[in-house]
């Protein structure tokens, strides 16, 4: 570690940007739609993202009714249930929460938190929007060809993918990985842009010891993305390559309808392998952002510095270069060889060690704080301790002997649901609960927000927890129905019964919320320029919403880390980042 | 997976070298003021679209790399059937060596502000990019012709698709050169087009170093050289 003195300067000038630089749209057009302004591809991105998600939450819902009362729904047929699973699973993972987190979160955050007035590469952003929503369309249409969309799960595995007996064989497979493709294309151009902007657009004084937590997250986990989408690329080619042009890069020499194919000598654990090069990281890739978000969360509504600021940075990076060499926990059933198991199975637990620091440290900058019961908090909280819930469970699976015997059952759903579905759901809820007010100007209904709070942390709860007993009962997943079995008895049914209802009501809460961001928009009240007295840049934008180009005429200039929180002495509870040393000020400093 | 693997791990040691560039370990609760970080200052000296390249290249590298992993797990199978290699190949090859030196001459011209050395290196670079892209395309035909298609075994697949990902990524150059091209003929400043100039090179070297090593891959003369890597690990 290079050491280099620090020593206090007085007097540096803030960096004045030309005008020139910034690209200006000159109509309504490429003002709020073909915008290159982070901030409207930023909105752009989450309503699209949201609106994807709805749908997934919909068929979450029929997936539900099925479980819960097999047999009274007669239109949802076994190839249709495993549709609904299939574009449920990856609507979630990658349209909603990747595109939501670093399209939405970062393309929103990045710029005003490290004191940028823009992505580096606007026009490339623009377009990274552009081709995600692509994607998206390309995903939908799935839902409309003939056969309806692929069933094959959200894995993907062939050789089931591609044969028949898998719906969506004809047109859903092909819609799938093209829509597939095309997002890594445009998440490329995005996440190239979080990347730079972060390396070479921040502000004088702006050091990456000073950024934030929540950059950090984006930051990291954008890294990932930039190399683990390849992974998924490749397999997605080749994929489409096996069901379109006949090779034989995963399909072995199989026998379907009775007829031996065309297919011969291809490798399905290939596919394995590559998918979880890419999907293991996936899951930090959505939980790292969230990480940072919950960071900058509690500290602001715990009025609290946050605890150990360097172990978090040093945590976030360590668990995403340790989330490369884990991908093979995913494939013990699939069999391998033993010593690999045991490398993958210790790889899996040493993970545990940075997660374990973070979620300390949150409890830490809990402990003594002025604690807020604001939504955002109790989304942060919810957070916390839905993250250790799913993180527990995750220890049972990272060992290869009791994974084995649960592998395929509902207690995996639980498990992942609740680590990479409910938790850092927490977390978009509380960053837009948060961070609304600098978006719009007004604050979200508050008695709405708690509402919605409540029933979704207790409804998901009510969902998920039964679901790890059944998975405990041996319940197999993705099974449309599990009829008459011996070894399920009449209560698993009711307890599933149960969970389906709860599924509907946390699904209609969610109107609830979506009622609050359009109401509030123009009923909300006034939020003023930082509601919540936080101390990062973000919040002391000249104009709330931020204006084109984020800062006015001068850009700001950082003088302290963004945690400068009930500092002994300090006249106010918080410190901005952008608040130059008293003594500084004494002596005539730039303001 | 190894070639993946080793890959990321180049990146992160990289990666770990930069950090270590950058005070990770300060405690920045305790420092107020103006951090006198004059490093950091000369980092961001280096321009955007110079950091932007480097990311996009260390992404496709990772792409490539991860077909490198595939097809090595791919050949140990039994019904593994090599490949013919078209001498034409060669020739490919030497073409683009001679187009990634044109690109640096016009690099090396627009440091010295030469222009008409500048259009003379662009034109050729491109020229001969083409031509490797055209030379591609009749190995693809000769091998189609001598019956090796797509879908008759894996090694053609894998041949197919390798050189066909190393394709498009020079047609991608291609129009970031042309752009370039086009803007020396409106007579933008040479100082303003250094810059592209140069990238446009460093991608070139890329992608000539990306084709040698998939050449050695699918040629087999690596085969040695992996054989020998396979017995130090094991």
């Amino acid at each position: 570690m290079v050491d280099i003195p620090y020593q206090e300067v007085t007097g540096i000038p803030p960096a004045e940007v030309a005008d020139v630089e910034l690209y200006h749209p000159r109509s309504w057009w490429t003002r709020y739609v073909f915008s290159q302004d982070a901030k409207v591809i930023a909105v752009q991105y989450s309503i699209t993202a949201m609106a994807i998600g709805f749908v997934a939450l919909v068929l979450s819902w029929l997936m539900r009714l099925q479980l819960g009362f097999p047999g009274t729904f007669s239109f949802i047929d076994p190839s249709q249930y495993l549709q609904f699973i299939t574009m449920h699973g990856m609507i979630m993972v990658i349209y909603l929460l990747t595109a939501l987190f670093l399209g939405g979160f970062g393309n929103y955050l990045i710029p005003l938190m490290v004191g940028a007035r823009d992505m580096v590469f606007p026009y490339v952003n623009m377009l990274s929007y552009w081709v995600y929503l692509l994607a998206v369309i390309v995903l939908a249409a799935a839902f409309f060809v003939p056969g309806g969309p692929t069933g094959a799960g959200w894995t993907l595995y062939p050789p089931q993918a591609i044969l028949s007996g898998t719906p969506g064989q004809d047109w859903g497979i092909i819609f799938m990985l093209a829509s597939l493709i095309l997002f890594i294309i445009g998440f490329t151009m995005g996440g190239l842009n979080y990347v730079v902007t972060v390396l070479q657009a921040r502000t004088r004084g702006m050091t990456l010891m000073r950024l934030p937590l929540t950059v950090w997250g984006i930051f990291t986990a954008t890294i990932m993305a930039l190399l683990a989408f390849p992974a998924l690329f490749v397999a997605s080619v080749m994929l489409l390559l096996d069901r379109l042009l006949g090779t034989s890069f995963f399909m072995p020499s199989v026998v379907e309808m009775g007829q031996l194919t065309k297919y011969g000598g291809g490798s399905p654990i290939l596919f394995q392998h590559l998918f979880w090069f890419f999907g293991h990281p996936e899951v930090y890739i959505v939980a790292l952002p969230a990480f940072g978000i919950i960071s900058d969360l509690i500290s602001v509504h715990a009025r609290k510095n946050i605890f150990g600021y360097r172990m978090m940075v040093w945590a976030i990076v360590a668990i995403g270069a340790l989330s490369f060499v884990v991908w093979a926990h995913h494939m013990y059933v699939s069999g391998m060889n033993p010593y690999f198991g045991f490398f993958f199975a210790t790889t899996t637990l040493i993970i545990a060690i940075p997660t374990a620091i973070k979620v300390y440290n949150w409890v830490l900058t809990l402990w003594r704080g002025d604690i807020h019961l604001t939504v955002p908090m109790l989304y942060a909280l919810a957070f916390i301790i839905t993250f250790v819930n799913g993180g527990l469970t995750g220890l049972f699976l990272g060992n290869v002997v009791v994974d084995v015997p649960l592998s395929d059952t509902m207690f995996v759903v639980a498990h992942f649901h609740m680590v990479m579905g409910i938790a850092p759901i927490m977390a978009v809820f509380g960053g837009i609960y948060h961070w609304y007010p600098k978006v719009t100007g007004r604050m979200l209904n508050e008695a709405l927000g708690r509402f919605h709070f409540w029933v979704t942390f207790l409804g998901a709860y009510a969902i998920f927890f039964p679901m790890h007993y059944l998975g405990l009962l041996g319940m197999p997943r993705r099974y449309h129905d599990i009829g008459e079995t011996a070894f399920i008895p009449a209560s698993a049914h009711d307890l599933n019964a149960f969970m389906s209802v709860a599924a509907l009501i946390v699904g209609a809460a969610q109107l609830v919320f979506v009622f609050n961001l359009i109401w509030s928009l123009t009923k909300g009240k006034q939020a003023g320029g930082n509601p919540w007295g936080a101390a990062s840049l973000e919040w002391q934008t000249p104009e709330t919403p931020p204006g084109h180009g984020n800062w006015g005429k001068e850009l700001p200039v950082v003088y302290r880390w963004a945690y400068d929180y009930s500092v002994p002495g300090a006249k106010r509870d918080f410190i901005p980042q952008n608040e130059p040393p008293a003594g500084m000020l004494a002596q005539g400093a730039h303001p | 997976m190894s070639a993946i693997v080793l890959y990321m791990a180049g990146l992160a040691a990289i990666a770990g070298w930069w950090l270590s560039q950058q005070r990770l370990a300060s405690k920045p609760w305790l420092e107020e003021g103006l951090a006198a970080d004059f490093r950091e200052e000369s980092v961001s000296s280096v321009p955007a679209a110079k950091v932007g390249l480097g990311v996009f290249l260390a992404v496709a590298g990772s792409l490539f790399a991860l077909l490198i992993s595939a097809y090595s797990m791919r050949i140990n199978m039994a019904d593994w059937r090599s490949l013919p290699v078209p001498r034409l190949l060669w020739f490919n090859t030497g073409v683009l060596v001679i187009s990634s030196i044109a690109l640096q001459g016009a690099y090396m011209a627009a440091r010295r502000n030469d222009l008409e050395g500048v259009i003379i290196g662009l034109l050729a670079g491109g020229a001969s990019a083409v031509t490797f892209l055209i030379g591609q395309l009749l190995v693809w035909r000769q091998l189609d012709v001598a019956g090796y298609f797509l879908a008759s075994n894996p090694a053609n697949a894998f041949f197919y698709v390798i050189t066909a990902a190393h394709g498009l990524h020079l047609i991608g150059g291609l129009v970031a050169l042309g752009r370039t091209t086009a803007r020396v003929w409106q007579g933008v400043g040479l100082v303003r087009l250094r810059l592209s100039v140069e990238l446009c090179a460093i991608y070139w070297h890329f992608l000539l170093l990306v084709w040698i090593v998939l050449l050695g891959l699918l040629t087999g003369w690596t085969d040695n050289f992996v054989d020998i890597c396979r017995q130090l690990l094991t």
